[in-house]
């Protein structure tokens, strides 16, 4: 894992110094609230419906046990006991006091974790795969360039005010868990002819515009990344519309110009760029690189897994589900479900922080990682140990055996937290999970991703879930349109809606007819949701939800 | 300096308006011009940079993030005389435009009584913790 070296420790002091002082200045009308505002949001601070909310980046998604422990840390001294893992790689803390805030960010420095850039119009945690330096499949691990990105965009100068937001992800796996289509620019680590570099996409996002990323360089030589990374900011920064809040991410840049526009724009931009980097980024990458080796795995006889398995179906259902091969065949990837049916997806008290900090020193190498599905992963486990690390797991309600599965549902906070929610998710994802765990058909169902945002702006990647769920308003009550056969991964696909929405309290019995379609009509246990969504078509699956059109039409 | 005067902002602290002339706005630019003052939404690529001796881009709004990538633009196109941002930028903001490559900041007396020279000065320090000096070999 990444270590800080002095330049970082000595930035991150120097930045913390200077958030404190402008909470001091705002206070003292040196800022105006205006100004304030965006100073705030660069350093991770919201204002929520009910109070202010610091959202922690976690880099890349790789966290070690101390870092885990003083998040945890952070939930007991500052906030309610526990914190919220987000779609993007972050925590968020829901109740800290503005005068707390410098302190809650100091504490987060003795452990090299910032908030710098979790909001605002600036360019965001990069995030990566969750697996990266782990599975099986991978090409490279993205993670030491992914660094080098966290550094070039932190405090940028020319870009702490862009027009709108700016996302970037990467990937060294051909199997994309990191919606590289769905970022701002999505970065894919590729080779040829031997050589190593990076497919770069550009204008890819949700929100209420979804657009898929289109490709703007097939093959990007990796020494000439940052150069070009820059030139795309750039090119947006000047072009990119500030007239309208909604039309202002780089993807309607794309959109509204055409990609051949903007790839001559950025092509000529990069040329000067070039220019300005003399191969000091290759140095500093090639220094970076080291810290991100593989740990020694330990080579351990696999029996004590196989015994459970035989013997043990608690432990055999959670091992089908979350386990994922790793690239050491006696060692599995664990992913740690905080989807525990009816519970808030994504949220992990204190206690269940530290128990999952010391499972990783103990049997993970010291290593954690967050995924955009609001998990907790642990990368590296010799399979001997999974019987201890499930045992250890159910004591805290962390066992639940439900990856991939219907109640593994990423929603946004929605109207239970956030200002510009129109509609409730927590509560639809907890009904969904508790009843279709009641019903026993979980597993049965197999593979299938539900995703939720409370309202337009698509923070729950409703547009790329399988059964993807978007709560709105309509004369002041909750409505919920449905949209389906989205997909996230590297065949990314916007869903699409399937028709009129639903009362909340029609919402339940419309996906249990949905899913008891599916059920009828796959041909067989193989063919997941998606699959037989692809190959069927939209109309029996509308069939089920409006039985009353279908009705009609009959009559 | 009275109420309607402007500040100038640079490493060493506050001082009064030390250029003499007046600056052409960028339409009405001809080959003598000397000081000019550079829209927003001008093409940083195409302004001629010949016989330039200052150059003044507007900060409507401190929000408006374009002046900095103008100023980094004519610093890789070679421009090396004056470069003043002007308008409303604030103190935090001080580090970034010098690092984009203006040399000075021009506020009004209002935002200059309102962030005193101490909370620029306080930013002067721009050359240190620059993560792009470390990225470019400039360190």
């Amino acid at each position: 894992m990444y270590k800080y070296t002095e330049f970082d420790t000595a930035f991150l002091a120097e930045r913390n110094a200077q958030f404190r002082a402008q909470v001091e200045r705002r206070i003292d009308g040196s800022l105006t609230e205006d100004e304030f505002k965006p100073l705030r949001l660069m350093n991770g601070l919201y204002l929520q419906l009910h109070a202010y909310m610091l959202r922690v980046a976690i880099p890349y998604g790789t966290l070690n046990s101390a870092q885990m422990r003083q998040l945890a840390l952070l939930a007991v001294k500052w906030d309610k006991g526990y914190g919220h893992f987000t779609t993007r790689q972050n925590i968020q803390y829901n109740w800290p006091l503005l005068r707390d805030v410098p302190d809650m960010l100091d504490a987060l420095a003795e452990v090299g974790l910032h908030a710098i850039q979790t909001s605002g119009n600036t360019i965001r945690n990069v995030t990566a795969d969750h697996f990266a330096g782990a599975a099986a499949d991978e090409l490279a691990d993205p993670r030491p360039v992914a660094e080098l990105i966290r550094q070039w965009s932190t405090d940028h100068p020319e870009f702490q005010f862009l027009p709108r937001k700016f996302k970037i992800a990467v990937t060294g796996s051909p199997n994309d868990r990191a919606v590289t289509r769905a970022h701002d620019i999505g970065l894919r680590m590729v080779e040829r002819d031997g050589e190593t570099g990076y497919e770069v996409i550009v204008g890819g996002g949700l929100g209420r515009t979804p657009m898929i990323g289109q490709v703007i360089r097939e093959f990007l030589p990796r020494g000439d990344l940052l150069p070009y990374l820059e030139a795309i900011v750039s090119v947006y920064n000047l072009l990119g519309r500030r007239d309208n809040k909604y039309k202002a991410r780089i993807k309607i840049t794309v959109h509204e110009n055409g990609i051949e526009t903007i790839r001559d724009l950025v092509e000529t931009r990069f040329e000067t760029l070039k220019t300005a980097f003399n191969g000091a980024d290759q140095a500093l990458l090639a220094q970076i690189e080291p810290q991100f080796a593989a740990p020694d795995f330990v080579a351990k006889d696999t029996a004590p897994y196989d015994r459970a398995y035989a013997t043990d179906p608690v432990f055999r259902a959670w091992a089908d589900t979350n386990l994922t091969a790793h690239r050491q065949a006696d060692h599995a990837i664990v992913s740690i479900s905080l989807k525990a049916h009816g519970a808030t997806p994504g949220d992990a008290t204190a206690d269940q922080m530290r128990l999952m900090a010391d499972l990783a020193a103990k049997y993970a190498y010291d290593e954690l990682r967050i995924s955009h599905e609001q998990n907790v992963i642990l990368p590296h486990v010799a399979r001997a140990d999974l019987p201890a690390v499930h045992a250890a797991l159910k004591t805290a309600g962390l066992a639940t055996a439900n990856i991939g599965l219907i109640s593994d549902i990423i929603a946004c906070p929605g109207m239970d937290y956030c200002a510009l929610a129109t509609a409730r998710s927590i509560p639809i994802a907890q009904e969904i999970a508790t009843h279709f765990d009641a019903l026993k058909l979980e597993h049965d169902i197999g593979p299938l991703k539900i995703k939720i945002s409370g309202c337009i702006n698509a923070c729950g990647h409703h547009h790329v879930g399988h059964i993807g769920i978007l709560g709105l308003d309509r004369a002041g009550v909750e409505n919920y349109q449905i949209t389906l056969g989205g997909d996230g991964t590297e065949d990314a696909v916007i869903g699409e809606r399937a028709g009129p929405g639903f009362a909340a309290e029609d919402l339940l019995p419309a996906i249990e007819r949905l899913v008891r379609a599916y059920l009828e009509l796959r041909e067989g246990r193989d063919e997941t949701f998606l699959d037989a969504y692809r190959r069927l078509g939209v109309a029996p699956f509308k069939a089920a939800l409006y039985p009353e059109a279908r009705d009609r039409h009959a009559a | 300096m009275t109420l309607n005067s402007t500040v100038i902002v640079r490493d060493q602290g506050f001082s009064s308006e030390d250029w003499q002339g007046a600056f052409t706005p960028l339409e009405e630019a001809t080959a003598q011009t000397d000081a000019l003052d550079m829209p927003a939404n001008a093409d940083p690529d195409t302004v001629a940079l010949a016989g330039l001796r200052i150059i003044r881009i507007p900060f409507a709004s401190f929000a408006d993030g374009r002046g900095f990538t103008l100023a980094r633009s004519l610093r890789l196109r070679g421009y090396t005389a004056r470069l003043r941002a002007s308008g409303h930028v604030i103190a935090d903001q001080y580090a970034m435009a010098r690092r984009a490559g203006f040399d000075e900041v021009e506020i009004s007396a209002e935002l200059a009584a309102r962030q005193p020279e101490d909370q620029w000065l306080a930013r002067a320090n721009w050359q240190a913790h620059d993560y792009q000096a470390r990225l470019r070999g400039t360190a």
